[in-house]
């Protein structure tokens, strides 16, 4: 079966920026597939030129196997895009957006409208079809907008960030429509700044930093690469800190992390348990603990040690 | 929230070119009755302008205001419609900063069809305007000697002056960052052309680079048509220069916008 996407060394610059700087991607058909990276990794660059409106300096694209330049308008066809802001017209109301779509898309006017109420009902905007989109809320939009890429199933659709800027309510809405498409076999490619939206929706996700895929796999081999969750415990005193570090090391062979003198140390844990198993551990051996706290790395760690992993000729 | 349905059932047939226009240009009429302002907007400038001069200076400058009107009103007619024109670059440049150009560029179909559509749709709204400033003119007391066949005739010439115009002003609207600036400049040209030009006063009047200016200009190749047209005297070759201009106008800027537009 031909791929979803394929891209080999794809190039585009803005004057100085390169936004894109030789991006390869490959995506199977039938999957949700993360586009993970940072505020101007290139994201929208890459997405923009999946859809045809915007023409790479340099490399190949496809799309559903269709060359994005040479076979643009059967790209079109194919593939739907909803753009990073919202691309509905303010002045008309929710069902003469999706109307609109549809006549374009070669729905009769009774199609097209038909088509339209069905989708305002399903993504809860019946009640606010007839009014103006400028009047919608953030949320309401950003679904109307999703809903004007399926008036006509795609086989891809691409969500350039979905939810950034939503409220957690409409995140979570959007969330439900990624999934439900995703189980009626749409394939979808979604970008994101959050690793945690990537693992909640994406089958695999390429993380893409300087235009560049410098990690790719499932979340949770992504994870794995990154480290493990930290447990971080909280002593009165560095003396204190610096033994307890000292059994971490030696009961749980453990590389902890703790600066002389501070009273905070840092170990990872690879599966929860093990944290209880530690801090029964440290509170019996070196009372009294002050507090501890368990998190994962931070994107920004995520992509710091992806970045720093890259520079390092292996 | 449900979410069945959808997927929307087997792919329809490509729409056609006229269809994706019809679409488009119907888009630009909902657009119009929605924000129905923008009319009056442009046009309340141009009574204004018939009603004060007519009254101050129609004296001064032709012996009767009576007489003035008779003069005036063509020019205010054509300069009405080509402010109107001036709003299909504003829209277009804010289309494209609310990512709706993207939208419609992301779909399949004719390359140029939301241009022309929207185009077509602002086309209506030379007709209103035309329709505001003629008869405010002939309550005003304006005797139009061509009849109806010569009003109709004037203000079909002038609709499609302004239609052909617009596509300069859709470059524009693409060429610049916002909406402000497109209707900042847009209205500016329009102004100094419509200035410099014989709408106001016979040209024979001025210092001899200034009238040299206003016979080549365009707008008073059409004043003169329409003068001629309203007043329902021979217009045959103003007619010809104005629409050879007109279409001059379109041959560049409607492919210079098509472009840009996919830029
Ligand atoms: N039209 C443009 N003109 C100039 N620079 C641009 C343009 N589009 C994107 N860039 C730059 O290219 C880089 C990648 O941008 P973008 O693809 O929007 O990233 P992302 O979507 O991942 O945030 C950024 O540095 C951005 O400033
Ligand atoms: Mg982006």
């Amino acid at each position: 079966m031909t791929l979803a996407i394929e891209t080999a060394g794809l190039r585009k610059r803005f004057g100085q920026v390169s936004a894109l700087d030789g991006l390869d991607l490959t995506v199977e058909r039938g999957v949700v597939y993360g586009l993970l990276g940072p505020n101007g990794a290139g994201k929208t660059t890459a997405v923009r030129v999946l859809a045809t409106l915007l023409v790479a300096d340099d490399g190949e694209a496809r799309v559903l196997g269709h060359d994005v330049r040479r076979e643009a308008e059967a790209v079109r066809s194919r593939l739907s895009l909803t753009g990073q802001y919202a691309s509905v017209d303010q002045d008309l109301t929710g069902a003469e957006n999706l109307a609109l779509i549809g006549r374009l898309l070669g729905r009769s006017g009774r199609g097209a409208r038909d088509r339209a109420a069905e989708l305002l009902a399903a993504f809860d905007l019946a009640d606010a079809a007839g009014r103006p989109v400028k009047h919608y809320s953030g949320g309401m939009r950003r679904r109307l907008d999703i809903a004007a890429s399926i008036v006509v199933t795609p086989d891809l659709l691409v969500l350039d960030e979905p939810t950034t800027g939503l409220d957690p309510r409409s995140r979570a809405d959007v969330w439900r429509i990624v999934r439900a498409l995703a189980a009626q076999g749409t394939t979808i490619l979604l970008t994101t700044q959050y690793l945690e939206e990537a693992d909640a929706l994406a089958g695999r996700v390429a993380v893409v930093d300087h235009g560049r895929v410098v990690a790719e796999g499932t979340p949770g081999e992504l994870k794995a690469s990154v480290g493990a969750a930290r447990l971080h415990v909280r002593f009165d005193d560095g003396g204190t800190a610096a033994a307890a570090a000292g059994t971490l090391r030696t009961a749980f062979g453990l590389e902890v992390v703790h600066e002389p003198g501070s009273g905070t140390l840092t170990a990872p844990v690879d599966d929860p348990e093990r944290a209880t198993a530690m801090l029964t551990e440290l509170t019996r051996r070196h009372p009294p603990m002050t507090g501890f706290s368990l998190d994962r790395p931070s994107l920004d760690e995520v992509f710091l040690s992806l970045t720093a992993r890259q520079e390092v000729p292996s | 929230m449900t979410i069945e349905l959808l997927t929307g059932g087997p792919r329809p047939h490509r729409a056609g070119a006229v269809a994706t226009t019809a679409a488009y240009a119907r888009r630009g009429l909902l657009k119009l009755r929605r924000v129905p302002e923008q009319l009056v907007d442009v046009t309340i400038g141009p009574i204004l302008m018939l009603v004060m001069f007519t009254y101050v200076f129609g004296g001064a400058i032709a012996g009767t205001t009576g007489d003035y009107l008779q003069f005036l009103l063509p020019g205010i007619l054509v300069m009405g419609v080509l402010f109107t024109a001036v709003q299909s670059g504003v829209t277009l440049q804010a289309d494209r900063s609310a990512g709706v150009v993207d939208r419609f560029r992301s779909l399949p179909g004719w390359r140029a069809a939301p241009l022309v559509g929207a185009v077509l749709a602002d086309s209506v709204r030379y007709v209103a305007t035309a329709a505001i400033i003629i008869v405010t003119g002939l309550l005003l007391g304006f005797d139009a000697g061509g009849g109806v066949l010569g009003v109709l005739a004037a203000a079909l010439l002038v609709v499609v002056f302004a239609f052909a115009l617009s596509w300069l002003f859709t470059t524009l609207g693409l060429a610049v960052r916002s909406a402000g600036a497109v209707q900042g400049i847009g209205m500016m040209a329009v102004f100094l052309l419509v200035f410099v030009s014989n709408v106001f006063v016979d040209p024979a009047t001025l210092p001899g680079a200034v009238a040299a200016f206003v016979d080549v200009n365009p707008i008073s190749h059409l004043v003169d048509a329409v003068r001629a047209l309203l007043h329902g005297e021979p217009a045959g070759p103003e007619v010809a220069l104005a629409l050879a201009e007109a279409a001059a106008v379109t041959a560049v800027f409607a492919p210079l916008t098509a472009r840009l537009y996919r830029r």
